[in-house]
C-alpha cells in the first residue's frame, strides 16, 4: 500500500522566528482514515493548515500523490484533489447549501458537476429538502454536513478536516464519524485534526500525537488507544493537564 | 537693492506665514491619522468652519453676512475651535463606532454640505462672494509690509509652537498613553476599563479644533475668505504634507508643510512663465495630478514620509 | 401636478446613481475599500465614450442619426460598449498599479488614502487632457412629451431608465445566477474559504473591478446625455453613489438600486422645495439619517 500524503521535517507557522510546526512527518496511506490528536497548542492545526497551503511553510516537503505540493495555494491544491474543511466559517452562510455545492463544483467540468451534486444529496440526505436554504440558517451539525459536502463534491482523492467534532452534540458527532467512514469506504482518504481523542480513535486506521509541533507517538489507531500513557496524558480529555506547551523555548532544549 | 532685498524678505515671510497655517492644520490631522489612525475626508469643511466663525465674529457689522459683530480676533479664534471642534464630536459620534470607512465617507459629506452651505447660505455666509474686511492681526501696519508680515509671521509661528509643545506634553501624558495603549492592544485597553471610542472621539474633536483655528488664523491673515478656498484640493493638500512629512510626529507634519506648499508655490510659479495665460488654468490642473500621484507614490513607496521614521499609526492600521 | 414630475425626476436620477452605486457596493463588499476613486470611472467612462462616438462620427455618416425619437445614434451605443471595455480595464490597471501593491489584507485604510489620492490625479488629468469646459454627445433639444398624471419626460429620458434597468438586472442575474456571480459573492463573504471551494479570488478581483469600471461607465453615458460631461461629473456623484450603497446595504445590488431610488427622489424634491443649490445636500442627510437609523442599510446584514 503506498502513501498518496507524505509530510516530512516540515517547519511552519506565521513568525518565521516562531514556528508552531517543528519538524513534524506523516505518512497516510491510500484509503486510510489518520487521525492527528495532541494537547491544545500543539500545532495540530497549523500542520494540517500549512499541508493544505494555508500558512507559509518554512522548511520540509510535502508530497501528495507523489508531487511536491509545499506552498501550494489552497485554490491549486482543490483541483489537485486535496480537499479542506476548516474547523469555523466552513460554509458561505450567506449562500444556500444549493449554491455552496455549485460553487465548489465549479472547478469540474460542465456535465458533471450536476452528478456530483446530485451525488451528494444521496449521501447527506438530510440537506437534499432543505438545498435551497441559506447555509446560516442550519444547526451546526448540518453545517458541518454542508462544510463536508461542499469538499466532496469535486472529487478529492484526499479530504483534509480541521476538528470536524467542534461544538456538536454527542449525537451528532457519532454521526459524522459514521459519514466518514462513508467517505473512506467512497475509496476517499481522510486525515482529520480531533480534540475528541476517544471518537476520533474508534474510527481512525492510524493515529498521530502531535507535541509541541514535532511528532510524539504514531501508530494504529487501535494501538495508540489502548497505550496507558497516551491515554493519560492526552486522552479521555485530560488535555488540560498536558505540558504547559511554549514551543519555540521547548524545541530548543529538545534539540533533535 | 534693499528694496529688492525686503521684497525678497516680504515674500519670504507672505510665503511662510501660509505654510506654517497648513502646518496647524497638519497638526490637527496628525492627531486625528498620526497618533489615531482616523481618516478624514473633509478637512476642508472643518478648516471652513473655523474661517468663517472667526470671521463672522470678528467683522464689523455688514449686511452681506451673518453679524459682524466686531469682536476681537482671540475671541474670533477661540470661537472657531469650538464651532470646529463641535462638528467633529457630532461627526466622531455618529460614525467612530461603525467601520473606518464610515468615518471617511461621512467626513467626505461634511466638506461637500459645508461647502454647499458657504456657497448658498448667503445670509449666514456671504455666498459664492465670502467674506471680506476680516481684520488682519498687526493691521495697523499693513503699510509697511515687511514689518506687518514678518510680525504675522512670528504670531502663527508662536501659535505652531505652542500647539505642538501642547501635543507633545499631552500625547506624553496619562491621555496619550491611553491612547497608545488603545492602538496597540484594543482589547486588552478595553478590558482596563479605558473607552477606545471615547479616546478616539476626544482625539477627533481636538484635532478638529486645531484645524479650525488654523482656518481662522489664516483668513484674519488674508483678511478674506470665499468657499472656493474650501474644496478638496486643499484636503488632498494637507494630506499630501502629512504623508510626506511622515505621519506621527510634529517635526515631520512641519516639514511636510513647507515643502510641499513650497513645491505647491514654485510649480504655480513655473507655470504662470511658461505657459501663455490661456493655458495656465488647464495647466494648472497638472499640479493636482502632481500631487495626487505624489500621494499614492508615497504611500507605496515611503509610507514612514521623507524622513523615513517609522509611522506610529501603521501597525495599528494593519491590524485592523 | 408638481408631485408626479418630481416622482419622474426622481426615478430618472435614482437610475443614474444607482449603476454607479452599484458598482461602489460591488467594489466595496470584494475588494473590503470604499474606492473613493469610482467617481473617476464614471468620468472616465463618459469621456472615453465621448471620444469614440465622436470619431465614429466622423469616420462612418450616419452613425450619430438617432434611433426611433431619441437623440442616441448607434454611434453612440458601440462607443458605450467600447468605453466600458477601456474603463473596465482602467479599473484593473489602476488595481494592478496601486491597490493591489498596497495589500488588502483587512479593511487598511491606507489604501482608502490611496483611492482619494487617485481620484484626485485622475480627475486633474482629465481636466488637462480635455479642459474643464462642458462636452456634450450631441446638442439636440429634446421636446419632453407628457406621459400622464401630468408628467413630462423626453424620449431619451425614457430610454435612459430602461437602460440603467437592464445593466442592474443584468448584474443582479450575474451575481445570483451564475458560477462567476458565486465566486464574488462567496469572496465578499468569506475570502479564505472561497480559495479552499477552489475559487481564484485574483480573478475575482479583476472581475470585481472590470464590472465596476462598465457599470460606471453607463453612469457617465447617462450623466453626460441627460446634463454635460465634465472633469468633475464623476467625482460630485460621488456622494450620492456612497450615500446609496450605504442606504441599501453594502453588498447588495438591488439594495444600492433601492437606495438611489431614494437618493433620487430625494434630491428630486429637494430641487422642487427647497431649491436646486442644495440638491447634493440631500445625500448626506440621507447618509446621516441611515447611520443615526439603521448602519448596515436596508438589505444590509453587516455595518
Amino acid at each position: 500500500m503506498s502513501a498518496i500524503l507524505e509530510v516530512d521535517a516540515l517547519v511552519a507557522g506565521y513568525e518565521p522566528d516562531m514556528p508552531i510546526v517543528n519538524g513534524a512527518r506523516l505518512t497516510v496511506g491510500h484509503g486510510e482514515i489518520t487521525v492527528i490528536l495532541g494537547p491544545n497548542g500543539a500545532g495540530k492545526s497549523t500542520l494540517i493548515k500549512a499541508i493544505a497551503g494555508l500558512v507559509p511553510v518554512f522548511s520540509g516537503t510535502v508530497r501528495f500523490e507523489g508531487r511536491d505540493i509545499t506552498s501550494t495555494p489552497a485554490h491549486q491544491l482543490v483541483r489537485e484533489g486535496l480537499a479542506f474543511v476548516p474547523q469555523t466559517d466552513n460554509v458561505f452562510v450567506a449562500m444556500s447549501i444549493d449554491d455552496n455545492l455549485r460553487l465548489a463544483a465549479g472547478i469540474l467540468p460542465k456535465r458533471e458537476r450536476a452528478r456530483r451534486i446530485a451525488e451528494m444529496y444521496e449521501f447527506f440526505p438530510d440537506l437534499a429538502g432543505r438545498r435551497g436554504l441559506a447555509a446560516g440558517r442550519l444547526s451546526g451539525g448540518q453545517r458541518q454536513m454542508v462544510a463536508i459536502a461542499r469538499a466532496l463534491v469535486v472529487s478529492p482523492r484526499l479530504i483534509i478536516l480541521d476538528e470536524p467534532s467542534a461544538g456538536l452534540s454527542p449525537k451528532m458527532v457519532e454521526h459524522v464519524f459514521e459519514r466518514l467512514t462513508d467517505v473512506r469506504a467512497s475509496g476517499v482518504t481522510v486525515v482529520l485534526v480531533e480534540q475528541n481523542a476517544k471518537a476520533a480513535l474508534s474510527v481512525a486506521d492510524r493515529a498521530l500525537v502531535l507535541v509541541e509541533g514535532r511528532n510524539r507517538h504514531e501508530g494504529p489507531a487501535a494501538t495508540l488507544a489502548a497505550d496507558a500513557e497516551i491515554a493519560e496524558l492526552y486522552l479521555g480529555g485530560l488535555a488540560a493537564h498536558a505540558p504547559e506547551t511554549r514551543p519555540a523555548r521547548r524545541l530548543a532544549e529538545v534539540g533533535r | 537693492m534693499t528694496a529688492d532685498l525686503a521684497g525678497i524678505l516680504t515674500y519670504g515671510s507672505f510665503f511662510l506665514v501660509t505654510a506654517l497655517s497648513y502646518a496647524i492644520l497638519c497638526l490637527g490631522l496628525n492627531l486625528q491619522w498620526g497618533h489615531t489612525g482616523l481618516f478624514n475626508v473633509g478637512i476642508a469643511g472643518f478648516v471652513a468652519i473655523g474661517g468663517y466663525t472667526s470671521a463672522i465674529l470678528t467683522t464689523p457689522a455688514s449686511d452681506q453676512h451673518l453679524g459682524g459683530f466686531g469682536l476681537p480676533i482671540a475671541v474670533g479664534w477661540i470661537a472657531a475651535m469650538v464651532t470646529a471642534g463641535l462638528a467633529s464630536a457630532l461627526v466622531g459620534a455618529l460614525t467612530l463606532r461603525l467601520r473606518s470607512d464610515y468615518l471617511a465617507i461621512t467626513t467626505f459629506g461634511v466638506a461637500v454640505v459645508i461647502h454647499l452651505v458657504a456657497l448658498n447660505a448667503q445670509r449666514l455666509t456671504g455666498g459664492p462672494f465670502g467674506i471680506g474686511f476680516i481684520p488682519r492681526p498687526f493691521g495697523d501696519l499693513a503699510d509697511k509690509p515687511l514689518l506687518f508680515t514678518g510680525l504675522n509671521l512670528a504670531l502663527v509661528a508662536a501659535i505652531l509652537l505652542v500647539l505642538a509643545l501642547g501635543l507633545e506634553r499631552l500625547l506624553h501624558g496619562p491621555w496619550g498613553r491611553v491612547l497608545r495603549a488603545i492602538r496597540e492592544d484594543e482589547k486588552a485597553a478595553e478590558a482596563l476599563g479605558k473607552s477606545p471610542v471615547r479616546l478616539r472621539l476626544e482625539a477627533f474633536t481636538l484635532g478638529g479644533a486645531i484645524m479650525g483655528l488654523a482656518g481662522a488664523v489664516h483668513g484674519h491673515f488674508i483678511g478674506f475668505i470665499a468657499p472656493d478656498n474650501y474644496q478638496s484640493g486643499l484636503t488632498f493638500q494637507v494630506w499630501a504634507m502629512l504623508i510626506v512629512g511622515g505621519a506621527g510626529n510634529s517635526r515631520g507634519a512641519v516639514i511636510g508643510a513647507v515643502i510641499v506648499w513650497g513645491l505647491w508655490s514654485v510649480s504655480g510659479l513655473a507655470i504662470g512663465g511658461l505657459f501663455p495665460p490661456a493655458d495656465q488654468a488647464r495647466a494648472s490642473s497638472l499640479q493636482l495630478v502632481a500631487i495626487g500621484s505624489m500621494l499614492v507614490a508615497m504611500l507605496l513607496f515611503r509610507p514612514g514620509g521623507i524622513l523615513g521614521e517609522r509611522t506610529i499609526v501603521s501597525r495599528w492600521v494593519k491590524q485592523r | 401636478m408638481m408631485t408626479a414630475q418630481v416622482l419622474a425626476d426622481g426615478v430618472l436620477d435614482g437610475a443614474m446613481i444607482g449603476l454607479g452605486a452599484a458598482g461602489v457596493t460591488l467594489t466595496y463588499s470584494i475588494l473590503r475599500f470604499s474606492n473613493f476613486a469610482h467617481g473617476e470611472m464614471l468620468t472616465a467612462g463618459a469621456y472615453a465614450a465621448l471620444t469614440v462616438s465622436g470619431a465614429l462620427g466622423s469616420l462612418l455618416a450616419g452613425s450619430a442619426e438617432p434611433i426611433g425619437d431619441t437623440s442616441i445614434g448607434w454611434g453612440l451605443i458601440a462607443a458605450t460598449c467600447l468605453a466600458m471595455g477601456f474603463t473596465a480595464l482602467l479599473a484593473i490597471v489602476l488595481d494592478w498599479l496601486v491597490f493591489a501593491r498596497l495589500g488588502r489584507k483587512a479593511t487598511s485604510i491606507t489604501v482608502v488614502m490611496a483611492s482619494f489620492g487617485a481620484s484626485m490625479a485622475l480627475r486633474a488629468l482629465v481636466e488637462f487632457a480635455f479642459t474643464s469646459s462642458p462636452a456634450y454627445f450631441n446638442r439636440d433639444m429634446q421636446i419632453a412629451v407628457p406621459i400622464g398624471l401630468g408628467m413630462r419626460v423626453t424620449p431619451d429620458q425614457v430610454a435612459l431608465t430602461v437602460f440603467s434597468l437592464f445593466l442592474i438586472i443584468l448584474t443582479h442575474l450575474v451575481l445570483t445566477r451564475t458560477q462567476v456571480g458565486r465566486s464574488m459573492r462567496a469572496v465578499s463573504e468569506n475570502p479564505a474559504l472561497a480559495r479552499l471551494a477552489g475559487v481564484d479570488v485574483a480573478k475575482v478581483v479583476r472581475i470585481t473591478w472590470a464590472l465596476g469600471g462598465a457599470l460606471a461607465t453607463g453612469a457617465g453615458v447617462m450623466l453626460g446625455l441627460l446634463v454635460q460631461i465634465r472633469p468633475g461629473m464623476g467625482f460630485d456623484l460621488l456622494l450620492p453613489m456612497f450615500a446609496a450603497a450605504i442606504v441599501g446595504g453594502i453588498g447588495s445590488v438591488p439594495g444600492a438600486f433601492c437606495g438611489a431610488m431614494i437618493v433620487g427622489l430625494g434630491e428630486a424634491l429637494t430641487v422642487a422645495i427647497v431649491g436646486p443649490e442644495w440638491r447634493a445636500a440631500l445625500a448626506f442627510c440621507a447618509l446621516i439619517a441611515v447611520l443615526l437609523i439603521k448602519p448596515s442599510g436596508l438589505f444590509g446584514a453587516r455595518a
